[in-house]
């Protein structure tokens, strides 16, 4: 990882200094463990700053939004896959951008961590083969890293960026069969009854601080539906109905435009895996137009086109 | 102010004492991390927790409220008017709240109880609870409640506080709400050690530190326009974790919401950092961007408060926002940045 660092430093320098971009959009290291904080560097001095670890798991596609400065942004697979939506849904132009492509190894999950150890995390390392040790209250452990890696990285089929201008290393093996969509099928299964205990179950921590909308990078609305007050659409309360509405109609929003980046669930205070909903559609997209967003500036999304030859069994 | 020695092995009983005179809430463990709850059929509260997820602001503070209800169900013989919602004044103790969360309360106190306006739904909820306090021996890594005018001791807001003695507890009696509680419970063997000593280890063990002595005197233009913001709020995606995770933030939106002829009005825990929070009626945001709105939330914290009540800064320390801000912004970083640029201000101004 260190190596990764060093190469982003160095490029981000080059380019701030060849003024091929104004910002260079990366994460510094954060002041707590399995934390880094996203940020813009103009300056070789700045550049130092930016780092690489398994701890950028936040989707930094989603600090281009509307953007108008010429910006070299660092991106991992997931990262590179929300830019071209962005492209696609014209928040940023391709000529703007200078993509830092990173090869993705799968990001740390710190619930993961935080479930398997005894006491406060206190310090977290990496070794370059994959091994994980955590310095806890407690004592010392260490983890596979393929262990506690976030759950959408660890079913991740496109990990290597989809568009840049650089990599920073070479390609990592992509993974191959590998069961997407397992907990969508077992979703799938259930009765009505057993959906609706199961969504109530998973939202019912929810404490509607939007964290999970405002980490996506889908979610650039102007003004969320949630948040629109002329007229209103939605209670604010903590009603499970309301809170439910919310989730669901979020993510019917992201359909056919997610790549399961996990930022959503990262960012969640209260741990929901809200994910299991953007999921279901993605799978839905895959299945009726065989389309996974985020993959070509070319193509135009799946709910975005009418083709002749599209599924319409669900038309009743 | 008396000292009671609790064995571990009374615990229970005076727990069974308690929950037959008072509503209690205590912390438990939900399935990844604690939270405080309502201590039901017997339900102990787990105080092997270091610290919970949410504070246990919604104790008398509830994320949804109700205010009054209406029916304009002209079957009804209330058709037509305002109902006020029944008082809650059940009496309630709260087993286990931490001298951070329990200083908070008394922060959020000057906004709710004051000379000119006191909320009763707040002040219902605050007068009925009995705070129980369980002294900080083991606190986390992020805390920094010594230099937020707090501390693992810190005895402000708290009826009891307890310490943890491997097999006993030690308790103090703060007030005479306390000293009721420990009747109720029946402890009552005099101790004869103080919490002195292992307060000191406790203090000790804090490391992390906020900065914040240039703050009060120093020129609040100055501080608001300093060019560092763009920078510290970069980061930052506008959710509301940070506010709903702190025990000392306290705004709330008023909402009415009508189903088909039954009403209510209503307040929920609102947000500073959502863009909505400052919205006209004409449209127009005062607060537009996120640097507008992270700027706010540590000048309200670090600056605005400190010189409008003089009491110090509106944060315990409880490190909850650090822990659990998604996109990692400290309080400890904003506070060193605005301390250092408030001492250049002092400076150009005695040049």
């Amino acid at each position: 990882m260190i190596t990764y660092s060093n190469k982003i430093k160095e490029i981000a320098k080059r380019l701030l200094k060849e003024c091929r971009a104004e910002m260079v959009i990366g994460f510094r290291k954060g002041s707590i463990p399995m934390m880094n904080e996203p940020c813009f560097v103009r300056t070789d001095e700045q550049a130092d700053d930016l780092v690489w670890d398994s701890h950028c798991g936040i989707n930094l596609a989603n600090y281009l939004t509307s953007r108008d400065e010429k910006i070299a942004i660092v991106a991992k697979g997931c990262d590179s896959r929300n830019i071209v939506n962005h492209i696609v849904e014209n928040k940023i132009n391709r000529e703007q951008l200078y993509i830092i492509g990173v090869p993705c190894q799968g990001m740390v999950d710190k619930r993961k961590i935080l479930a398997q150890t005894e006491g406060e995390v206190l310090q977290i390392t990496e070794t370059e083969n994959g091994q994980i040790t955590v310095k806890s209250a407690n004592g010392e452990k260490t983890f596979s890293k393929s262990d506690v890696i976030q759950q959408n990285c660890s079913v991740c089929i496109q990990p290597n960026p989809v568009l840049y201008d650089e990599m920073v290393a070479d390609p990592v093996q992509g993974q191959t069969d590998i069961d997407q969509f397992a907990d969508v099928r077992a979703l799938e299964a259930m009765s009505t009854e057993e959906k609706r205990a199961y969504f109530d179950e998973l939202l019912a921590p929810c404490i509607r601080c939007y964290a999970c909308r405002n980490a996506c990078p889908l979610c650039y609305c102007p003004t969320c539906f949630v948040d629109e007050s002329k007229p209103q659409w939605l209670g604010k309360s903590q009603d499970i109905m309301d809170i439910k509405t919310f989730h669901f109609l979020r993510a019917y929003h992201c359909a056919g435009r997610c790549t399961d980046c996990g930022a959503c669930e990262r960012a969640c205070p209260v741990g929901i895996n809200m994910r299991i909903l953007t999921k279901k559609l993605n799978k839905d997209c895959l299945d009726l137009y065989d389309w996974q967003a985020g993959m070509s500036i070319d193509k135009r999304p799946a709910l975005d086109v009418y083709q002749t030859n599209d599924p319409e069994k669900f038309i009743k | 102010m008396k000292v009671i020695k609790i064995d571990k092995a009374q615990f229970a009983d005076g727990y069974k004492a308690l929950q037959k005179v008072y509503k209690l809430f205590g912390p438990v463990k939900e399935k990844a991390f604690y939270n405080f709850k309502e201590l039901v059929d017997g339900r102990q509260a787990d105080l092997s927790f270091q610290n919970t997820r949410l504070s246990p602001k919604s104790i008398v503070f509830p994320q949804s409220e109700d205010m009054f209800t209406y029916t304009l169900d002209e079957a009804s013989k209330d058709a037509n008017q305002l109902k006020p919602v029944p008082e809650k004044n059940e009496s309630r103790a709260v087993i286990g709240i931490r001298p951070c969360d329990a200083k908070a309360i008394s922060l959020v106190r000057m906004n709710f109880d004051t000379q000119e306006y006191k909320d009763p739904y707040w002040l219902n909820l605050f007068n009925a609870t009995t705070f129980v306090g369980l002294a900080c021996d083991s606190p986390c890594q992020s805390c920094f409640c010594t230099t937020a005018g707090c501390g693992p001791y810190h005895e402000d807001g708290l009826d009891i506080l307890l310490s943890d003695q491997t097999d006993h507890f030690l308790a103090k009696e703060l007030t005479d709400k306390g000293a009721k509680l420990m009747k109720a419970a029946g402890w009552k063997t005099k101790a004869t050690a103080g919490l002195e000593d292992k307060k000191k280890t406790a203090e000790s063990k804090i490391t992390a530190k906020i900065s914040t002595d240039n703050l009060s005197g120093a020129d609040t233009l100055a501080l608001y326009n300093a060019n560092f913001w763009e920078d510290a709020s970069f980061a930052c995606i506008n959710c509301g974790t940070c506010t709903f995770v702190c025990p000392t933030c306290w705004c709330f939106d008023i909402q009415d919401e009508v189903h088909a002829k039954n009403g209510k009005r209503m307040r929920n825990w609102d947000s500073c950092m959502f863009p909505i929070f400052t919205v006209h009626t004409t449209g127009h945001n005062p607060r537009e961007t996120k640097l507008h709105r992270v700027r706010q939330r540590f000048m309200h914290k670090l600056k605005y408060f400190v010189d409008k009540y003089e009491k110090g800064i509106m944060c315990v320390g409880c490190g909850r926002c650090v822990s659990q801000c998604p996109v990692n912004i400290d309080i400890r970083k904003i506070s060193e940045l605005m301390n250092k640029q408030a001492s250049k201000n002092i400076c150009a101004v005695q040049k």
